[in-house]
């Protein structure tokens, strides 16, 4: 192999404990098949977000290519090339929140934040993403900020939500 | 033994190994399935899905390409719903096609096209949004997305043939587009550019980066000395774009053609081949020499003719560079003869010369624009055209090429011995400076039938041979006795086995030649598309004969070699060859963190594209009538569904009925 010249983002941060942990995560699963969403997984949840530079560096480790890596990482919605909000909004789109009027949250958070899907707002505070049903039909239309669901959230609600983060 | 399988296909029953697919048990028994993305042994991968059959028994229509034989299957692969099936499949493709055929390159020589004629589509009823269609060039390789059909072949070929992997697809869904990572241009990533995506493709949306335009710029300056040369590959190649078989020797109508065509001077970059075998069989003795005496040198030593190979290494082994021969490739060392040495003899400058490369090869493009590629500051060729460009040009001359008389190379750039023909298949380079080295180190012809070294005869991946060195001349005592063993490979996953080995420190080569492209050039990412199965022995075959009937088959006989040395180069390996006819790499690194150098000439976006080519008028009426078509359609559609659902109802009905009378009878009861 050719010497290891491309190195991670996070150590060129001097973040040595991100680097130690995704360089772990990579050593877990390379040798393993299907270990590669495994590591994108990880290394996404240890810095937050997957750039060029983090997936040239897995890339790299794993010996699989870089359009391979990049193929599976704008494959899945889950996956973001971009940095992510302190928060993350996840507004259901599944039949019942739909139907109830997910649309229209979506419209006002949009005009609330300022930003589209899947942007991040400029003080890097919120992510607003869609969610294709979270398993909360019964409390439709509901949102998730992080791991915390809002049921029967309509306009006027949403700026004393917003006003928790 | 392998099993055999019966089974039946439109009532004909047939009988064909186990393990078969449904398509090659039909293609032995003369029936074709029209097919699109399938390619025999390469990808069979059912993208497409144009070769659907009916299968009896089973729920949906089969891809015949990938799905294999069994014991009394019963296919048809004409009924009603797969004649629709195919054609609806073939519309959705054109949906997201462009359609600019008539001024697309692969007009006439399209599948997509092809497979239209073949199925008797004469309308395409869907239009709708059409996905991303922006164009790369880059110095070697053009993709123009918007003709992409994502058939896949250009993936398996760069993943799993060459092993490079810079495409994939990217993105999902209508998104999906195949690109390299992140959407980059593939000038800026670790592409070699070897070009053997650009002859799987079955449409336009990849293809080499065109040089013809400036190449009629050049032969219509009349201030131009425009000066042409032909790699050995062409020669076996060219005729298949004029109907003629493949592997045809066409050598003398391919000189003629030439000359036909305006230029100045026909040369044959075998001259240059011949120069090569002196110079690296040179470098290859005293690295030897040196190692055999306690100094140092790296071996194994490996041939750099390859501009592919080239790229390859110094994206993948950055720090293995020393192991290549540090000759040019032999079309950049002709170029910078005829810019010397030539431009000297016929007194014109040489910026007033323009060497034109005839080759079979995509990565040539990018070679020539190398810094290293340049002396006295000219870049020692100033245009690559590939087999391709070359006989689409001839074409346009209207040079009636198959009736040509032959003629001969100019002189004295025309001259080369069978050494050099050789050049254009794998184990060739290697065969022929074993041809010369042996001969130099030990006064006696190489010790093998036909001077042809069998061991690395042949298409194999990888080959290797041994010879031992027995009573050698004076100069040479240090080899006596030694055993010389050599490694032939082709194609890049093959190049990255033997890597592998050196990088561990295993190799036990002193000498290794690799070609870029599998089977060598010429299976070359610039030669003819051919569809004939046995295309790479015919060529193989056709550069073999082209030796063998020559009378001077060694290098070192080439006299006008002799006389180049005598009256300019001085000796091989010599100041005046440092200079001209060797170079240097780049280390470049995997993702070109290395370097800064990038090959993308430009891109041109989704919306720019569009821009230029703004609706035409009067396509209101057209569009017009598309529109009630599509009504039609849709009404159509949805008759079809309505019955549809009229049964479905009928049938809950009827259910409900019986279930209706059991709860009675229950009640009752």
């Amino acid at each position: 192999m050719s010497e290891k010249t491309v190195r991670c983002l996070c150590e060129k941060q001097g973040d040595e404990k991100k680097f130690e942990q995704i360089s772990n995560v990579i050593d877990l699963y390379k040798k393993k098949e299907g270990g590669l969403i495994q590591i994108l997984h990880l290394a996404q949840e240890i810095y937050g977000y997957l750039p060029l530079e983090l997936q040239e560096y897995i890339a790299q480790e794993t010996g699989i290519p870089l359009s391979e890596v990049s193929g599976v990482v704008t494959f899945y919605s889950f996956f973001s090339t971009t940095p992510r909000g302190e928060h993350t909004i996840r507004v259901c789109l599944g039949t019942a929140c739909y139907v109830r009027g997910g649309k229209k949250i979506i419209e006002c958070l949009q005009d609330t934040l300022g930003i589209g899907l899947g942007q991040t707002t400029q003080d890097g505070k919120f992510t607003l993403e869609v969610a294709r049903c979270i398993g909360a039909c019964g409390l439709a239309p509901a949102i998730m900020i992080d791991d915390v669901v809002y049921k029967q959230v309509n306009p006027n609600k949403l700026d004393g939500i917003l006003s928790k983060y | 033994m392998t099993n055999m399988v019966n089974l039946t296909i439109n009532g004909k029953k047939i009988q064909t190994r186990d393990g078969t697919t449904i398509i090659e048990a039909a293609r032995e028994n003369g029936i074709k399935i029209p097919n699109l993305c399938y390619l025999k042994d390469v990808h069979e991968f059912g993208s497409c899905r144009i070769c659907v059959v009916e299968v009896e028994g089973a729920k949906t229509l089969m891809p015949s390409c990938i799905t294999k034989v069994s014991e009394g299957m019963v296919v048809n692969t004409n009924t009603e719903r797969v004649r629709r099936a195919r054609n609806v499949l073939y519309e959705l493709l054109l949906s997201d096609h462009s359609k600019e055929c008539l001024s697309c390159s692969r007009n006439q020589s399209c599948e997509l096209q092809v497979l239209g004629r073949t199925l008797g589509v004469e309308s395409t009823r869907f239009e709708g949004e059409r996905s991303n269609c922006s164009t790369d060039i880059s110095v070697s390789i053009t993709r123009d997305i918007s003709k992409c059909i994502l058939c896949r072949r250009c993936i398996t070929v760069c993943n799993e043939v060459q092993g490079v992997g810079v495409i994939n697809a990217q993105n999902r869904g209508f998104d999906t587009v195949i690109s390299p990572a992140m959407g980059m241009p593939l000038g800026d990533v670790n592409c070699s550019f070897c070009g053997q995506c650009t002859v799987v493709c079955p449409v336009g949306a990849l293809k080499e980066t065109d040089s013809i335009q400036d190449v009629w710029g050049a032969l219509h300056d009349k201030s131009k000395r425009v000066v042409v040369q032909t790699a050995p590959a062409i020669r076996v190649a060219i005729g298949e774009e004029f109907g003629m078989e493949a592997g045809s020797r066409v050598t003398g109508k391919l000189a003629a053609a030439l000359h036909a065509m305006g230029f100045d001077d026909v040369f044959d970059t075998n001259f240059a081949a011949d120069l090569t075998i002196i110079e690296e069989g040179t470098e290859l003795l005293t690295r030897v020499k040196d190692a055999l005496t306690g100094g140092k040198a790296t071996l194994p030593m490996i041939t750099s003719c390859s501009p592919g190979w080239i790229k390859f290494i110094e994206h993948t082994y950055p720090d293995k560079l020393e192991h290549l021969s540090t000759c040019k490739s032999p079309h950049t060392m002709l170029g910078a003869l005829i810019k010397s040495y030539y431009s000297e003899k016929i007194k014109v400058d040489p910026k007033d010369i323009y060497v034109v490369s005839v080759m079979p090869c995509t990565a040539k493009k990018c070679e020539i624009k190398r810094e290293e590629m340049q002396n006295y500051g000219y870049p020692n060729v100033d245009a690559v055209l590939t087999t391709r460009e070359l006989a689409s040009m001839i074409k346009e001359m209207g040079i009636d090429f198959v009736n040509l008389k032959d003629e001969e190379f100019d002189s004295p750039l025309g001259m080369s011995t069978g050494a050099a023909d050789i050049f254009g298949l794998t184990g060739g380079v290697m065969e022929a400076a074993l041809r010369t080295v042996y001969e130099l180190v030990t006064g006696r012809e190489l010790p093998f039938d036909g001077l042809h070294v069998t061991p690395i005869v042949g298409l194999s991946r990888v080959k290797e041979a041994a010879i031992t060195i027995e009573d050698p001349v004076e100069d040479y005592k240090f080899l006596d006795g030694v055993t010389i063993r050599v490694a032939v490979t082709s194609g890049l996953s093959g190049a990255k086995e033997l890597m592998e080995q050196i990088a561990k420190g295993e190799s036990p080569y002193h000498f290794i030649e690799v070609m870029g492209c599998p089977n060598g050039c010429i299976m070359g990412g610039g030669q003819p598309r051919s569809d004939d199965p046995d295309v790479r022995n015919k060529r193989l075959g056709g550069l073999y004969t082209e030796d063998e009937q020559k009378t001077l088959r060694k290098s070192h006989d080439n006299p006008y070699i002799t006389k180049i040395y005598e009256q300019f180069l001085d000796k091989p390996c010599g100041h005046m060859s440092h200079t001209l006819l060797h170079t240097e790499y780049v280390k470049r690194g995997k993702f070109n963190e290395l370097t800064d150098e990038r090959f993308t000439i430009e891109t041109l976006e989704q919306d720019e594209k569009r821009k230029s080519a703004s609706e035409p008028a009067g396509r209101e009426a057209a569009s017009g009538r598309v529109r009630e078509e599509l009504e039609s359609v849709r009404v159509l559609a949805l008759e079809a569904d309505n019955n549809r659902l009229k049964k479905e109802l009928a049938n809950v009905l009827e259910t409900v009925d019986i279930l209706k009378k059991v709860v009675s009878d229950y009640t009752d009861k």
